[in-house]
């Protein structure tokens, strides 16, 4: 993990409010898992723990107006780009109150007003939107970047090269994040690609590709504010790739017959928020004490958004047919 | 009143759009200097430049999605996709995100982006270049559909389209780009939504779509030497659909016949028919309604094959014949 001290792009503050942000994204993605297990949200869940330095580092470089695309394992990316807890909360339990009234989901949570143009359900889907966005920006001379995130499984969709050679042509100021999960679903990157880095498509599209260590906090901030950097200097698009690991299957039904458990257990070793906390603590940022008082806080804000959640009315029949037009 | 072709009236359309509202854009393949596939593009890169006459790489994934990702963030992106046939390529785009994006997310985005594209056979271009597809978009949730007929439909039914702030199918007929009509210069929009009595008449009402219209109404100048008073109904959208004036029309004539030239087994004319059927005019037909439509086979290449795979003047004279015996 790379150096924090005096040429920090964070203040003390902003670095704590990072680890809270990790930890809020870790026992939300726990909390939806038990309330699935408990019968309180149906439907599926794809749970991004032990990938949330990817979200919080890329999302901790954007302003307000910066925009993001996310994918079906966004909750993440939500939560980083503060998008309120107790309304995901709803909206995973279908509930009127939640970001979509109820009729997203967990795969289609969008909240506009703070650049988050929303979850896509559909593998490599995001890219040719993110594009689209960034072209908005450049056009109307908006000044904003979108980050596009996409796990690895969608960069043999067509429309990954697509779009990243649209993006390119185009000069668009969009960051294509790929968070290189080493899964998508049951297929692992080293049977489904016969490259060893994804960033190395990048070559293609005459943009650059950078490789990052995905549950390294700061080096995900540092490679991606770079990219934004070159993005709002109208220099284009970059491609990152951040090397994680989602410690959950794909999703509920997911077994993990893929992969073994030592696989597993070796990238626990490398938990992005344990890894984050250490540096804070050896680097007098964080005291025990203080970490103490974040999980409390973390803990807290979750029971308020389940509590928000199972007290708010379900959507009534005449919502059903409103929202298709405008 | 001018005399200009479809060709020119959509033109005229997106011209007169563009100087009034600097949202509104074009992209596509070859729309630039070349001036697109038919020419419908012609000369606006000279009007207004290669910023708002965008031309795009052949990738059908990333500039539909691109045109989405451009409308839900504040452009009105008018697409156009060279043959109707390419849908399929964009398919993803269209039906799961821009369909679907504002009732995902529960009523938060506008997508108003308009999608044109020319569709029907007549001109030897075999079977991926000739399909009339519309009723694909018409069953999906979230689309609206149109199919203007005549230059005053195209124009005024275009700048409605374009300031529509929901996504638009515009399907215009290869065919039809040469046929000439009245069209005022000054700006004018048709309401989507409503349909057009092409011809009034008073024995049997024909309700026929895009070419099928002009293929109608020379049928019904046939019918008229022999004693048969024809009315033409032309729904222009398909999506809303003027179902008034459809069984307005109906009480009147007793008699129907459903014309398009999609291929008849699931197409729209089904949708039509089945509303007559379940509408309170039901008791007035005096005969079962008739649909006319494409044969189903993939288009043919050879120009005899090709007339005879889709409803021509003669099969119009003959259904209303043995409907006026029924």
């Amino acid at each position: 993990m790379s150096k924090l001290g005096e040429n920090s792009l964070f203040s003390q503050e902003q670095l704590r409010k990072m680890l809270y942000d990790m930890l809020l994204i870790r026992r939300f993605e726990e909390k939806v898992e038990q309330l699935f297990q408990q019968g309180k949200i149906h439907g599926t869940m794809h749970l991004c723990i032990g990938q949330e330095a990817t979200a919080v580092g890329a999302c901790a470089v954007l302003t307000n107006e910066d925009k993001i695309i996310s994918t079906h394992r966004g909750h993440g990316h939500c939560i980083a780009k503060g998008t309120e807890v107790d309304r995901m909360m709803a909206e995973l339990l279908g509930k009127v109150t939640g970001y979509c009234k109820g009729k997203g989901g967990s795969m289609h949570i969008a909240d506009l007003d703070k650049g988050n143009l929303g979850a896509n359900g559909i593998v490599a889907g995001g890219l040719p939107l993110a594009t689209g966005a960034a072209l908005t920006s450049k056009m109307k001379e908006l000044g904003y970047v979108v980050v596009c995130f996409f796990g690895d499984g969608s960069t043999n969709e067509g429309a990954f090269h697509e779009s990243l050679n649209l993006a390119s042509v185009w000069n668009l100021p969009v960051i294509f994040f790929c968070e290189n999960n080493q899964y998508g679903m049951s297929g692992s990157i080293k049977e489904m690609t016969n490259i060893q880095h994804i960033a190395e498509r990048a070559a293609s599209y005459g943009i650059p590709g950078e490789i990052v260590d995905g549950n390294d906090l700061l080096e995900v901030t540092e490679v991606t504010k770079k990219a934004v950097e070159r993005a709002r200097n109208g220099k284009g698009p970059t491609l990152i790739e951040a090397k994680t690991y989602r410690w959950r299957g794909h999703s509920r039904s997911d077994a993990r017959k893929y992969r073994t458990r030592d696989e597993e257990k070796e990238w626990k070793t490398k938990d992005p928020i344990e890894l984050f906390k250490n540096k804070l603590i050896e680097e007098n940022i964080l005291t025990e004490a203080a970490f103490l008082e974040i999980e409390e806080q973390v803990k807290k804000e979750i029971e308020a958004a389940v509590e928000f959640a199972e007290n708010s009315p379900i959507p009534g029949e005449e919502t059903l047919e409103t929202d298709i037009f405008a | 009143m001018r005399n200009i072709t479809y060709v020119e009236a959509i033109r005229e359309a997106m011209s007169q759009e563009m100087r009034a509202n600097q949202d509104v854009f074009i992209l596509g393949e070859d729309i630039g200097i070349y001036g697109g596939a038919f020419g419908v593009t012609n000369g606006m890169i000279e009007e207004f430049g290669p910023e708002r006459v965008r031309n795009t790489p052949i990738s059908e994934a990333a500039i539909s999605g691109c045109a989405v990702g451009a409308a839900m963030t504040g452009m009105r992106p008018i697409l156009e996709l060279q043959f109707s046939d390419f849908i399929t390529i964009a398919m993803d785009n269209i039906v799961n995100q821009a369909a679907k994006m504002r009732y995902m997310f529960g009523g938060k985005a506008n997508v108003p982006v308009v999608i044109r594209t020319p569709g029907g056979s007549g001109a030897g271009f075999a079977a991926q270049h000739s399909q009339s597809l519309e009723a694909w978009m018409a069953h999906i949730p979230g689309l609206k559909v149109v199919q203007p007929s005549t230059p005053y439909d195209a124009k005024g039914l275009l700048k409605a389209a374009i300031n529509d702030d929901n996504p638009v199918m515009f399907y215009e007929h290869k065919m039809l780009y040469g046929v000439r009509g009245d069209v005022p210069e000054e700006t004018y929009e048709i309401p989507l939504g409503k349909a057009d009595i092409k011809k009034e008449g008073t024995d049997v009402t024909i309700v026929a779509t895009s070419m099928m219209v002009h293929k109608s109404l020379e049928a019904a100048k046939l019918l008229e030497e022999e004693g048969i008073s024809v009315e033409v109904i032309d729904p222009r959208t398909l999506v809303p659909l003027d179902k008034e004036t459809i069984l307005h029309s109906v009480r009147k004539t007793g008699r129907v016949i459903v014309v398009y030239e999609a291929v008849k087994r699931g197409g729209y004319g089904a949708e039509i028919a089945s509303m007559i059927g379940e509408s309170d005019v039901f008791d007035y037909l005096d005969a079962p309604i008739m649909r006319l439509g494409g044969r189903a086979v993939p288009m043919p290449y050879n120009a005899f094959l090709e007339q005879k795979a889709v409803p021509q003047v003669e099969d119009i004279v003959q259904a209303c014949k043995t409907i006026m015996n029924k």
